[in-house]
């Protein structure tokens, strides 16, 4: 018999503590695969976040290094600086990356680090029990914002993919979605190729995956890919916002 | 053959790192320690070696951490403010087990306070500063030449211990400029000390980090920390003491002792019996040896730039043996030998 799937090798047999529903181990497992396909396992640290990312040396078969809240991508380039031949990563949440890390995402990314950074978007902050985040929807009922985001006083949303895109150091900057089967398909390519831009040396590489959080939604997990889908699609189109080394490999 | 060269305090810092097998260095600039800063910025380059201005001190010393959770030598250097924003990394690093040397040229505060030579940052270095139950070694260098043989040794005892190491110096050290010796050149140090982060390449992956989620872990691994520290305090505590006949001891670090050492040698030349002990660490403090000098004393005197922060330290060593006298000058500014000669004499009644 042959084996059709199986769990990526740069993934650990640990049961994840995540909620029922959560993209956060899909998203792992997409980084497994990429790691795997590209045969870095072996070269790779990783930078865990702040934020339900943080057990990230639980779930990875690589070496990693847990940062304080926000300043995984300072982590990232003190590594890749002084070792360039090993594969660095970040693994951020929306509070962590555009909220208390907005500065050093921004400076990382304008330094063109080589480095891969995976932004997880989940509009709330998961851990300490879903408050807003930079990147709430207008509207959107969160603990801090009991009558919904009203931009006037919290300002709005940051699109990070836009923002990151648009930086001329930036090699790749792309917002996929992990709602559905054919769109994680999608979304692993991205990831894919953040990693190979790096492999390659070609530069600083992003991939924003909009991910659920039913637990502080307070939805069921299909109602919360379909709040993805439908509102947060909607505010954050899908696609790529930079790629300076030609088309989806 | 080595022969003595004249360098700015800062700059004779930065170059005795460098000599130390220095594989990143990641800063941000502040006065009254630019020039380090500027220096690394030429010489690490041109050896091929990692140099970032980073856009803050908080970027700049998680840049230090991620660099050295690879087990090379980095390290980071800043003033006042700029060592308060790196705080919660440093707890970070210390719960984390990381090495590396963090230099601190200290101006006036609080705040902004002003850009001369204080010693307001006792407490903040020898109390920990960041979150948490941690200590940390904390070195007070006096004169240039000795702020260059502690910064090159202060490498070799953080990665001994695996732990962050304070080179606490004054806006007066880094900007002065002295002859020195300096040490010789090591090769970079890089590679696996057997914790680093390299890539689990025939290996366990390793985790760098501070989390202790389990019941009973971080107690363990606190307890861990102080155990550590303890072996610390017997092996690398540092001291002088001038001379062993005194009446009073005056008892200074850095930048003070160093004014102070004027003084009690002038009044000796006149009869006057009087001595220094200068706390060479002052975390960890040598309690011990401070106990016992102060037995010998009629009188105790403290020293420093600031209100009266390591008088609590001195206090506690000599634990109502002799009276214990205070004079502060924590205005950004240093005492002269004068002024301090002058409350010897008035001590000596
Ligand atoms: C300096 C600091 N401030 C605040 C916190 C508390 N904190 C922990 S996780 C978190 C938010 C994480 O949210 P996000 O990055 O969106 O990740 P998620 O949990 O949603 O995946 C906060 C504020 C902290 N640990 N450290
Ligand atoms: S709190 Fe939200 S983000 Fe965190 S694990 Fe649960 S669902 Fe996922």
């Amino acid at each position: 018999m042959s084996i059709v799937f199986q769990k990526p090798e740069s993934l650990t047999d640990k049961t994840t503590i995540f909620c029922p529903g959560c993209s956060h181990g899909i998203i792992h497992r997409l980084v497994g695969e990429a790691l795997d396909e590209l045969e870095l396992r072996e070269t790779t640290v990783g930078v865990a976040p702040v934020g339900c990312g943080v057990l990230l040396y639980e779930y990875f078969r690589t070496d990693i290094v847990e940062a304080p809240h926000g300043r995984a991508p300072a982590l990232a380039t003190g590594i890749k600086r002084v070792r360039p031949d090993l594969t660095v990563f970040s693994y951020q949440g929306d509070g962590d990356l555009a909220s208390i890390g907005m500065a050093e995402i921004m400076h990382a990314a304008n330094r063109g680090e080589m480095i891969t950074v995976i932004f997880v978007n989940n509009a709330n902050y998961g851990m300490t029990g879903g408050q807003m985040a930079p990147t709430t929807l207008p509207g959107q009922k969160t603990t801090t914002t009991p009558t919904g985001r009203d931009c006037a006083t919290h300002g709005s949303p940051f699109r990070m993919a836009e923002i990151m895109g648009a930086l001329d150091p930036v090699v790749y900057s792309a917002r996929v979605s992990a709602a559905t089967p054919a769109k994680i398909m999608k979304a692993k390519r991205a990831v894919k190729k953040a990693f190979q831009n790096q492999k390659e040396n070609r530069g600083f590489s992003f991939v924003e995956v909009l991910s659920t959080c039913p637990t502080n939604w307070g939805m069921t997990p299909v109602d919360a890919v379909q709040f993805v889908e439908k509102d947060m699609e909607a505010y954050y189109p899908l696609g790529v916002f930079r790629d300076a080394c030609g088309g989806e490999k | 053959m080595n022969k003595k060269v004249l360098m700015k305090g800062n700059e004779a810092i930065a170059e005795a790192s460098v000599r130390a097998g220095l594989a990143g260095y990641f800063g941000y600039p502040i006065t009254p320690q630019n020039e380090f800063t500027a220096y690394m910025s030429y010489h690490m380059p041109a050896k091929g070696r990692a140099f970032v201005q980073a856009e803050s001190e908080v970027a700049a010393i998680n840049m230090v951490y991620g660099a050295a959770a690879t087990g090379c030598r980095v390290m980071t250097s800043s003033s006042s403010p700029g060592i308060a924003l790196m705080q919660e990394a440093i707890s970070y690093m210390c719960g984390a087990e990381v090495p590396a040397v963090i230099v601190n040229i200290m101006r006036g505060g609080p705040g902004l306070g002003n850009i001369g030579p204080s010693q307001g940052d006792y407490n903040q270095a020898t109390r920990g500063g960041g979150n948490g139950d941690y200590k940390m070694i904390v070195y007070a260098p006096s004169t240039v030449q000795e702020a260059v043989d502690l910064t090159y040794n202060a490498f070799d005892v953080a990665d001994k211990y695996k732990i962050p190491v304070f080179i606490l110096g004054d806006g007066a050290l880094g900007q002065m400029a002295e002859p020195v010796l300096l040490p010789e050149e090591k090769p970079v140090m890089k590679g696996d000390q057997g914790w680093g982060l390299s890539g689990a390449k025939g290996r366990e992956p390793r985790a760098v980090m501070s989390l202790r989620l389990a019941e009973g872990e971080l107690r363990k691994h606190n307890w861990n920390l102080a155990a550590k520290f303890e072996r610390i305090a017997e092996a690398e505590t540092k001291y002088e003491l001038t001379d062993t006949d005194y009446d009073v001891l005056v008892t200074a670090f850095g930048t003070a002792a160093r004014v102070a050492k004027t003084a009690v040698r002038q009044l000796r030349e006149q009869g006057i019996k009087a001595a220094l002990f200068r706390p060479v660490t002052i975390c960890p403090f040598p309690y011990a040896a401070l106990a016992d000098a102060a037995k010998q004393a009629k009188k105790v005197l403290v020293a420093e730039m600031n209100t009266g922060q390591m008088l609590f330290d001195v206090k506690v060593a000599v634990e109502g043996a002799a009276p214990v006298e205070f004079m502060g000058c924590p205005g950004g500014e240093s005492f002269s030998p004068e002024e301090i000669a002058a409350k010897i004499k008035e001590m000596q009644g």
